[in-house]
């Protein structure tokens, strides 16, 4: 049997609490988790799976996206009513127009209104838009979350700030790990004087994930 | 039935919207995943699948990359890429490593050593 179940020091009662582990002070290894993930990395390497290059180059493309670039796709459809049609018809294609292209998954843009608010949850994992949004959050890949904005979002919403009318119909989109959903937030109001790249710096990835609102103000 | 990943619906406490940023070796984890996704060794849904094949115990006290990690591991093996002795000698090389310069937690000292 592989080693998964090592009963090492673990914090059981805090277990799930965490998505990932909290950055440890004293720069020592704790654990046995890191070992073994260096272990599979020179393995791996060493039998010509990967190359340290193109892990390294990974990890750079990773942390070069930003949910930036969903923004830019958030405020193109909002002063663009033809792209917005496209990136509700055929999201793939527009967030590949923009430089952004999802050629594993499909993606499925949903847009918010007065009489619609959108949400996305991965209840199973954590499948998320990537290539638009970057890694997720830790709350995102959470126990809580995933089990909760199914069964109350009014009250999860509230607890991210955002309280909607009562008249308001709140949709959960589950993802999966070929789909994923990017919520088209509202245009605040006062804003349509403003050009697409100040569009683009308010719009929050929390904004696109569904569980807030756009401010005016950033 | 369901299993340790499907909780969607279950009873919960408050969501912990604190974050901090990936130590490098949970990103090194991703990577190693996205560059052997795109060769076509694994999919996404077969990593699912196996971090899902870990268990109760272990999908409830695992950090996520702690899970990605093991999962992967059983991966490998499973495909015939690695054996599990040599990971198992790799995992004691490195440990005797990180012991001879003072970079191993006191907590992972002892019985795995």
């Amino acid at each position: 049997m592989p080693h998964d179940h090592h009963d090492h020091e673990h914090d059981h009662a805090h277990g799930h609490a965490h998505a990932h582990a909290p950055p440890q002070p004293d720069h020592k290894v704790h654990s046995y988790y890191q070992i073994l993930g260096v272990a599979l990395k020179e393995l791996l390497v060493e039998k010509g799976v990967v190359t340290a290059d193109e892990v390294r180059a990974a990890i750079e493309k990773r942390d070069q996206i930003t949910p930036a670039h969903g923004a830019k796709v958030v405020a193109r459809s909002w002063v663009d009513p033809l792209y917005r049609i496209k990136l509700l018809t055929n999201a793939n294609l527009a967030v590949a127009e923009l430089g952004f292209p999802m050629t594993t998954t499909k993606l499925v843009a949903v847009e918010n209104s007065e009489e619609v608010h959108n949400v996305v949850v991965c209840t199973l994992c954590s499948c998320y838009p990537r290539e638009l949004l970057g890694l997720p959050p830790a709350w995102y890949k959470s126990r809580a979350y995933r089990a909760r904005i199914v069964s109350e979002p009014r009250a999860v919403l509230g607890e991210f700030g955002t309280n909607l009318p009562d008249n308001v119909e709140v949709r959960v989109h589950d993802s999966t790990a070929d789909i994923r959903y990017l919520v088209i937030p509202i245009q605040p109001p006062g804003t349509e004087g403003k050009s697409e790249e100040e569009l683009a710096a308010l719009v929050t990835r929390d904004s696109m994930i569904g569980v807030a609102e756009v401010k005016a103000h950033g | 039935m369901r299993g340790p990943h499907d909780v969607g619906g279950l009873p919960e406490g408050p969501i912990e919207t604190e974050t901090h940023d990936l130590s490098f070796w949970e990103k090194q984890i991703d990577g190693i995943r996205a560059v052997i996704g795109a060769k076509g060794i694994v999919t996404t849904h077969e990593n699912r699948r196996y971090v899902e094949g870990l268990g109760d115990d272990a999908y409830e006290t695992l950090t996520y990359y702690e899970r990605w990690t093991a999962a992967l591991a059983r991966q490998m093996i499973e495909k015939n890429i690695l054996t599990q002795d040599e990971l198992d000698a790799r995992v004691r090389e490195i440990r005797a490593r990180l012991a001879a310069t003072g970079e191993l937690a006191p907590e992972l000292s002892g019985e795995h050593a």
